[in-house]
């Protein structure tokens, strides 16, 4: 088991298993493009988990690295390894990807080879910025997981597809390019080398930190999103499919809050204390300001969009008070996201697939119709609200206990998503589950499936075991958290 | 005979002279049906020049014709990627020249003489020698547009490309005196020492500079001399956008490389030309971007991308360093595959009375052939600069060149407008997958057409993923002939 190169085949199995579903081509061929999608989508979630049990709790710095030359002439390499950080996002990841091929299988009935290839290169691209700690090689997958999401929305997504593909792609793009800068100038100063590893170490003066510190925050914020650059993510959730909603939702806006730990923390340290207020201020708002945008919608899929923005606020937030309650918070928060808002799209979609709309004044009553369906709906919408014993409750809290210590008002200010966030949550709830069978159609509803049991019932377990019992999760993250805060705190200023 | 001796290091062209000839000839006993035989015999001829510039290829420089020819890396390596791409582009026009009564021998004739100029434009070391291998492309150039005879749009093409080009070359030629007036020499290695020394930095050297510099300007199509790309490209048989759009541009480096690279690369003059470069690049990247967004004619489209693109060879050059210039070659290398593949993409949808030229025709490509669709979504992607396309790389060179420079906010620009521009690359992405197919005809090219297109395609993808040993072949080839 040691031998093989794990984070290689975390990143290859997917895309490989995506080339191999292209060849079958069309759509008559279609339930061999889901089988083999589906087997590779296991494969690929498979091969990570010994990246979990063979992983050394105590051990500091990377584990499972590899590294190859890639591009000579720029001293690229191919160089990767991982983190309790990564770790646990890569494991997201792939549990998702299994997720998002079965939540298609009936659904999707045209170009379905395309859409499961899509799915598995974005999953692989994905794995490749968790675990690349070569900042060319981080570009690459960032940027290529454009490519597979552009074309989700766009043929897949609802009647406004085409504006929303376009806002989604040139948003991240602009963000993205001027990133790209910020790493060529790193290569620069750091005598020709584009390794995390010398990055952290070349000392850099507080106004080329601070530059290259925004432009690294261009790409990251864009992709969270913060406010006020998270415009494209309602109209991009608004519009994709419900595939492209949950991994949009649970793992690509992780890349921003990941880029934040891995990138601009580490390589600008001081432009990152000094911005702390300027960050910490956008995250509140889009707790606060968002959750309270998120209850006057009534789309359902907006509701839940908005709900996300005010939820990585927590993500932002908690990275940067600087303590490792709120870090480790923060990053917990991310892999609770990740599997709460996935659901909620999925419940969405589950609604969607049976009255194609997602009005929430069109429903009503549900639960008379689909009772097992309303009691795993409830439990997410419960996870959503943070309520104690499941997963949203155990980031959210840790990174209210973190603000704390850095003042009480960003605590306060934080806290309030406590009530915004059961407030909107829970009313959309009440308003599509419970009443009276509000219409005709509503009293034609069937339940769930078996294969939408599967689906919610994987998710509904993870939730409830990350809120009950954390340990697992957390574990694998105090090393690393310590490692970085510590890193982080340390000047990069060179002495005059 | 000493004064021509040794004789190898001009084999290839000789080579190619001699095949042209050959050609012109055997093609008169040709009839109309069999005129596939003097399309066999122009890709032998072209192969055959491969392979001697391979065999006869040498690392170091080597002077011959008196000094007013020269054979080193860089020469072999745009030799032959100049000779491949004029193969790849004959083989994407065959079925559209025939189906328009172009199939005749004087197309290959004057696709051959546009090669031969390119090869002695690029092997030249000797202002006059560049000067007649550029007159020879140009003028195979503008009877290759005119050869559509019957359409008016064509001939008026053909008429504009002529006159803004001869007063292009004048331009050139102008400037050309004014540096011989100079340093009173017109070999290139000899204008660099003599330029070293100091004393020939004159006002009147400056002068000629300015000249040359707009006559590059001209040859690449930058603003503000940008006016014919879009006409030409435009007005011009599919086909011959294709060839007027490729292998000339690599041939409009070599000038560069010889001009600016070597003759007049003292740092006096490159702190000169170094202004004029870097008004025309952003410039052409502004104007190409933002006006590539309305047309719907997608030849229109890609000749204004083609000026952006040209804008960002030339942020590559105006660096002033052998990494400048190799990151400028890497870019063009890159750009002539992007743009054989797309406009080898207009050439295969085309059909006997029926040009793919707009927008509209790549409607729902997707659900005619995924296949197509997926190369041009490569294609697509590549030009806006995505990885793991390669046209990422190409980007990626040229400003690492850019920022080593200290120019970071001509780099700010330059991405700033690149996002402008995935705007209509994108658009064609849209059409091709996310909109209904209007037209239902059967895409059926020749299979050599199809191997071609699909290799040209992953060439994309595989370029993207190893793109190190171009890089190192394009920086390395610059650094051996600088």
């Amino acid at each position: 088991m040691q031998g093989l190169p794990l984070l290689s085949l975390a990143i290859w199995v997917p895309i490989v298993a995506g080339l191999a579903v292209l060849t079958t081509g069309s759509d008559r061929h279609a339930p061999v493009a889901r089988v083999v999608a589906l087997a590779g989508a296991v494969l690929g979630f498979l091969v990570t988990i010994p990246l979990y049990t063979g992983f050394q709790l105590s051990a500091r710095g990377f584990q499972f690295i590899e590294l190859k030359p890639w591009i000579e002439t720029f001293r690229v390499n191919y160089h990767l390894g991982i983190d309790g950080i990564s770790l646990l996002l890569i494991l997201l990841n792939s549990f998702t990807t299994v997720l998002v091929v079965l939540a298609g299988w009936q659904i999707i009935q045209e170009r379905v080879a395309q859409y499961l290839a899509s799915f598995l290169f974005l999953s692989g691209f994905m794995n490749g910025v968790f675990s690349a700690l070569d900042g060319l090689l981080f570009y690459v997958f960032f940027e290529a997981t454009l490519i597979p999401m552009f074309v989700v929305i766009g043929i897949w997504g609802g009647p406004n597809r085409m504006y929303a593909a376009f806002k989604f792609f040139l948003y991240t793009l602009l963000g993205s390019l001027l990133a790209l800068i910020a790493l060529i100038y790193l290569y620069n100063v750091s005598g020709a080398s584009f390794s995390l590893f010398d990055w952290y170490q070349v000392p850099l003066p507080l106004h080329a930190q601070i530059l290259v510190f925004l432009a690294l925050f261009a790409a990251f914020a864009v992709k969270v999103p913060m406010w006020p650059v998270h415009t494209w993510l309602p109209d991009a959730h608004v519009e994709a499919p419900t595939g492209g909603s949950v991994v949009l939702a649970a793992i690509m806006l992780k890349l921003g809050g990941y880029g934040f730990l891995r990138l601009s923390l580490p390589i600008t340290p001081d432009a990152s204390q000094h911005l702390a207020w300027f960050v910490i201020a956008l995250s509140l708002i889009a707790v606060v300001y968002i959750g309270l945008v998120a209850l006057v919608q009534s789309d359902m899929k907006k509701l839940i969009a908005y709900s996300s923005i005010s939820h990585m606020g927590f993500v932002t937030l908690g990275i940067f008070i600087f303590n490792p309650l709120g870090m480790e918070g923060a990053v917990i928060q991310m892999v609770s996201h990740g599997f709460v808002s996935g659901a909620l799209f999925l419940c969405v979609g589950v609604l969607y697939d049976r009255l194609h709309s997602r009005e929430i004044s069109d429903y009503g009553g549900v639960v008379n119709r689909m009772p097992v369906f309303a009691a795993l709906f409830m439990l997410f919408a419960m996870a959503n609200s943070g309520l104690p014993g499941t997963s949203g409750f155990v980031g959210e809290f840790m990174v209210v206990l973190g603000s704390v210590k850095a003042s009480f008002w960003y605590a306060f200010a934080a806290a309030t998503t406590l009530v915004f966030g059961a407030a909107y949550t829970l009313w959309m709830y009440k308003r599509v589950i419970f009443g009276a069978v509000g219409n005709p159609h509503v009293a034609q509803l069937k339940d769930i499936n078996l294969r939408e049991f599967l689906v919610l019932g994987l998710l509904a377990l993870a939730v409830l075991w990350m809120g009950i019992y954390p340990k697992p999760f957390a574990d694998v993250l105090h090393t690393s958290v310590d490692d970085l805060i510590s890193h982080a705190m340390q000047t990069k200023i060179p002495a005059p | 005979m000493d004064f021509i001796l040794p004789l190898w290091p001009a084999f290839p062209e000789l080579f190619l002279l001699f095949a042209v000839c050959v050609i012109l000839v055997a093609d008169l006993y040709v009839a109309d049906e069999n005129r596939i035989v003097t399309y066999g015999l122009t890709q032998a001829a072209l192969f055959g020049c491969i392979v001697v510039t391979w065999v006869w290829a040498t690392p170091s420089k080597v002077y011959t014709f008196s000094n007013m020819f020269v054979d080193d890396l860089m020469s072999d390596v745009l030799k032959l990627i100049v000779c491949v791409a004029v193969m790849v582009v004959l083989a994407y026009s065959r079925a559209y020249v025939a189906a328009r009564g172009m199939f005749r021998g004087e197309f290959f004739a004057l696709a051959l003489f546009a090669t031969l100029g390119m090869m002695i434009m690029i092997s030249a070391n000797h202002l006059l020698v560049l000067y007649l291998g550029l007159e020879l492309m140009m003028l195979s150039l503008y009877s290759m547009v005119a050869l559509q005879r019957d359409s008016a749009l064509a001939t008026e093409a053909a008429m504009k490309y002529f006159v803004l080009g001869a007063l292009a070359s004048g331009m050139l030629l102008y400037g050309m005196s004014m540096v011989y007036g100079a340093t009173e020499t017109l070999e290139i290695t000899a204008l660099a020492d003599i330029i070293a020394e100091g004393s020939a930095i004159t006002p009147v050297l400056i002068f000629g500079l300015v000249f040359v510099v707009a006559g590059l300007g001209f040859e690449l199509g930058v603003v503000p001399f940008h006016m014919w790309v879009p006409d030409v490209y435009h007005g011009a048989p599919s086909s011959v956008t294709l060839f007027v759009s490729s292998a000339p541009k690599i041939a409009g480096f070599a000038l560069i490389v010889r001009l600016l690279g070597q003759a007049l690369g003292d740092d006096v003059l490159v702190a000169e030309w170094q202004q004029m470069l870097l008004i025309m690049a952003v410039l052409s990247i502004i104007i190409g971007n933002v006006t590539a967004i309305v047309q719907t004619n997608l030849k229109r489209m890609l000749a204004y991308s083609t000026i952006s693109h040209m804008g960002f060879v030339l942020l590559g050059v105006l660096v002033g360093t052998d990494v400048g210039l190799g990151s400028a070659m890497f870019y063009i290398v890159v750009y002539v595959l992007m743009n054989v593949g797309a406009f080898g993409m207009i050439l295969l949808l085309s059909r006997a009375g029926f040009e793919a030229e707009n927008l509209d025709d790549f409607k729902g490509l997707n659900q005619r052939s995924p296949w197509y669709a997926f190369l041009m979504l490569l294609l697509m992607f590549s030009m806006t600069g995505i990885p793991p396309t390669v046209g990422f790389y190409a980007k990626l060179a040229v400003l690492q060149a850019l920022l080593s420079g200290g120019f970071i906010a001509v780099a700010v620009i330059a991405i700033l407008f690149s996002v402008i521009g995935a705007f209509y690359y994108l658009r064609v992405v849209r059409l091709m997958y996310f909109e209904a197919p209007v037209d239902n005809t059967p895409i059926t090219p020749y299979t050599d057409v199809k191997v071609l297109m699909s290799l040209n395609g992953l060439a994309i993808i595989y370029f993207g993923i190893v793109p190190g040993p171009l890089m190192s072949l394009c920086l390395y080839s610059i650094q051996a002939s600088l």
